[in-house]
């Protein structure tokens, strides 16, 4: 698996759309903390574009990488190499090779700037939210040998947990408002790793006081440790789940 | 060497592969011929482990390969589309290649140096022509020496040179007691190489003869035109 994921980083880090990744992350965030006012108020803008782009990012290029490596895939399985190594390997190199850019591209800015506690819990959440999504990319891709089936699975998966998610909490808050909701929303919120991501980093800010009895709430939860390794545990769940499912389909897959 | 018993591959609801039985030995070069989309690549597929079969038995020396990978150390494949990592260096990619192999033994250059590839060592794989991909493909089918060559179409691409050299090393190794399974849809190129023919039609196997018994059943002294009349004693019989 190391001599797979070798030639995969290798493959990747040279391809210019990893490299536009980095720069527009560095760009963004550079801008950011060099225009911004340096508060919280530059953390927020800084979460919110990582929850949006890092996730699209790696679920779009992941498929992407998945269908142009197919014919190479195909060449190491005709080796003496292991079915579930080719696929492990292909994995953690794309998503660490993604990972390393977000490292690059918003931890430079960072570390210049404004190094604190939130910030790097916001750069572990990116690097997490990567791995998550490029598990799920892989998901999508070997689910189907169409290529344009698994790009739009894709961003149908990203689509959901990115906007169409916020709508479904909002219409069950809204609909159940009778009701005391404080324990099922905790619930929810396990069910889409960018809101895991967004409560993670949002409570580490001052500003979460401001949020009401459910901030309050979710204050006591998250900010306890319990609360922090419940969010990181549901983070973890929710790439290993795509990711062996993704090695169960591939194990038996014919090319 | 390689025992085929019962082969069933199904691709949704269309069979590919009907109880197909086969057995090939050292020092045979074998064609697989038949019509586009009767099974031949399935088939070949299904003995690199790249197309997990239904139901049936493979066996490599008398040990079951499906589910295996360590078998495939004997195997040289050479792919009828071989697309590399478009970025790398045709010297990356034969240095990978051995790097994956972890290879040992000594290695078989002829091919490399027959198809002129040293000088070409420094070109991305992206810039090469489809035919200089074949070279390469070819070449890395026979770097390892292995016992078994798979070959999908192999001079498809190729330029006159480049076929006779590979069709030449093919007759070579099977001097040296190795297998080759080689597809084609050339019947002269078949002629040359082959000791057996196996006939697949819709997934079944119409025939397994050797060259001679094909041409003297027929009366015909050129391959191509015996096999298209077997094919219509086959057919409407």
């Amino acid at each position: 698996m190391r001599k797979v994921l070798k030639y995969v980083i290798y493959d990747v880090l040279r391809s210019k759309m990893v490299i536009g990744y980095t720069v527009l992350l560095f760009a963004l965030c550079s801008g950011l903390y060099y225009l911004g006012s340096g508060d919280s108020k530059t953390t927020v803008s800084l979460l919110h574009i990582v929850l949006l782009v890092v996730p699209l990012m790696s679920i779009v290029f992941g498929t992407i990488h998945y269908y142009n490596s197919r014919e190479f895939i195909e060449l190491l399985m005709a080796q003496p190499i292991r079915r579930r190594r080719i696929l492990l390997g292909e994995y953690l190199g794309l998503s660490c090779s993604l990972a390393a850019a977000l490292i690059i591209g918003l931890g430079v800015p960072i570390l210049m700037w404004d190094i604190n506690e939130t910030s790097l819990y916001l750069l572990l959440v990116g690097v997490m939210l990567t791995f998550i999504f490029t598990a799920l990319a892989f998901l999508a891709s070997v689910r189907s040998s169409d290529k344009a089936k698994g790009i739009g699975t894709a961003l149908l998966m990203w689509f959901y947990f990115s906007i169409l998610y916020d709508g479904i909490v909002l219409w069950i808050l809204s609909s159940f408002s009778d009701y005391p909701l404080e324990k099922p929303v905790l619930f929810l919120t396990a069910l889409n790793p960018i809101d895991l991501g967004r409560v993670l980093v949002l409570l580490k800010l001052d500003t979460s006081a401001l949020m009401g009895y459910t901030g309050a709430l979710y204050q006591k939860f998250f900010g306890s440790g319990a609360g922090i390794a419940y969010s990181f545990v549901f983070l973890i769940v929710w790439m290993l789940i795509p990711l062996l499912w993704s090695l169960k389909i591939f194990s038996k897959k014919d090319m | 060497m390689i025992r085929i018993e019962n082969l069933e591959k199904s691709f949704g609801k269309l069979a590919v592969l009907k109880n197909v039985s086969l057995s090939f030995s050292a020092g045979e070069v074998v064609a697989l011929i038949g019509p586009n989309g009767s099974g031949k690549t399935t088939l070949i597929k299904s003995i690199l482990g790249l197309v997990i079969p239904d139901a049936g038995k493979i066996s490599l020396d008398g040990q079951n390969v499906l589910q295996g990978w360590e078998y495939r150390s004997q195997i040289g494949y050479m792919p009828q589309i071989g697309r590399y990592p478009e970025q790398m260096k045709i010297r990356q990619v034969f240095e990978m290649m051995k790097d994956l192999r972890s290879s040992t033994s000594q290695l078989d250059e002829e091919l490399i140096s027959n198809f002129g590839l040293e000088n070409l060592m420094e070109k991305r794989m992206g810039t090469l022509s489809g035919g200089t991909r074949q070279k390469v493909s070819a070449a890395l089918a026979f770097l390892f020496k292995p016992k078994l060559y798979i070959l999908d179409e192999p001079t498809a691409g190729l330029d006159p040179v480049a076929s006779e050299h590979l069709k030449n090393k093919i007759l070579k190794q099977k001097a040296q007691r190795s297998l080759t399974l080689v597809t084609s849809h050339n019947m002269s190129e078949v002629e040359e190489l082959a000791d057996r023919i196996v006939f697949l039609v819709d997934g079944v196997v119409k025939f397994n003869l050797s060259i001679a018994e094909i041409l003297n059943g027929t009366g015909e002294s050129r391959l191509g035109k015996a096999l298209a009349k077997r094919m219509e004693g086959e057919v409407y019989a």
